[in-house]
């Protein structure tokens, strides 16, 4: 009982995240800004979207332990770290790419990037 | 060899990892998983030990290391990552965004603690990271809110990046 209520809240916060990176991509004035919306808001629903589900195996694998709830926590711990680590180099990427391209950052107040590159 | 040893270890770690829960072995994994762990483990073993675990490296192979990096995801980072995340989740809402590229001084002395450094930085919402002065391990950071008077400023000091913890310091003590 007190199992189901952790997974729905935790599935509800992850939830939130996830919907207001959305509203972030819609929002904000360019690629950058975008960024910090899309891929660290994802980031941090996914972890708890993906922390309902290892609540979820647990409270199975509690009533019949069977290797099956095992092998989803595992790997779902296991994806987590993934996508925390591929998420950091794919934003690094992206943003160092459209600053390369000369996509100049919208409403910036200062800009030291461009005023280093030779 | 040791090279060799670390990297066949941690695949076959890892190996098991993704298959536990397949058979009555200490009631985790089946007789044929075993067998092929340990083909997995030696072959990416010589394949990838230089990749993993130079010499030139070695202290990064220091399972130490590893136990100390893990408490650091779990613990301070993740408090910093909690915050800022409630921080950009205000700004998506009310639109009060201040953005702008500011240059960070790391004063990290080896490419394993920038990489570290960059990624933990890039992680945290409302930080991101853009590029790296390669000769001194600079970093150009986007924030999607420049403090008042932060943008007068040449350069400015990683730690002031992090409320809660002293990030850096962890990040020193794990990489370097």
């Amino acid at each position: 009982m007190i199992l189901d209520i952790l997974i729905w809240v935790a599935l509800a916060v992850g939830l939130a995240f996830n919907a207001l990176g959305v509203v972030g991509i819609l929002r904000f004035p360019d690629v950058y800004t975008r960024l910090h919306a899309d891929t660290k808001c994802t980031t941090f629903g996914s972890i708890f979207t993906s922390l309902a589900i290892v609540l979820y195996a647990a409270g199975e694998y509690r009533q019949a332990p069977e290797g099956q709830y095992l092998t989803l926590a595992l790997h779902t711990v296991l994806a987590v770290v993934v996508l925390a680590f591929t998420n950091a180099t794919s934003a690094h990427a992206i943003a160092r790419a459209a600053h390369k391209r000369g996509h100049k950052p919208a409403q910036a107040v200062c800009d030291r990037l461009e005023e280093s590159a030779p | 060899m040791l090279s060799f040893i670390v990297t066949a270890l941690f695949s076959g770690a890892v190996y098991l990892l993704l298959t536990a829960g397949s058979g009555p072995v200490l009631r985790l994994w089946s007789s044929q998983e075993l067998l092929v762990a340990v083909v997995v483990a030696v072959a990416v073993g010589f394949v990838a030990r230089q990749y993993f675990a130079s010499a030139r490296r070695r202290a990064a192979s220091n399972p130490l290391r590893w136990l100390q990096a893990v408490a650091y995801v779990v613990g301070p980072f993740f408090a910093e990552m909690a915050k800022a995340n409630l921080d950009v989740a205000y700004r998506v809402i009310t639109g009060r965004i201040r953005p702008g590229i500011v240059r960070v001084k790391t004063g990290m002395q080896t490419d394993m603690g920038t990489l570290l450094m960059a990624n933990s930085i890039t992680l945290t919402p409302g930080t991101l990271t853009v590029n790296v002065d390669e000769e001194s391990n600079d970093l150009f950071i986007h924030m999607i809110n420049v403090p008042a008077g932060t943008e007068a400023r040449e350069t400015i000091e990683v730690r002031e990046l992090f409320a809660l913890f002293d990030c850096p310091r962890w990040v020193r003590r794990i990489a370097e």
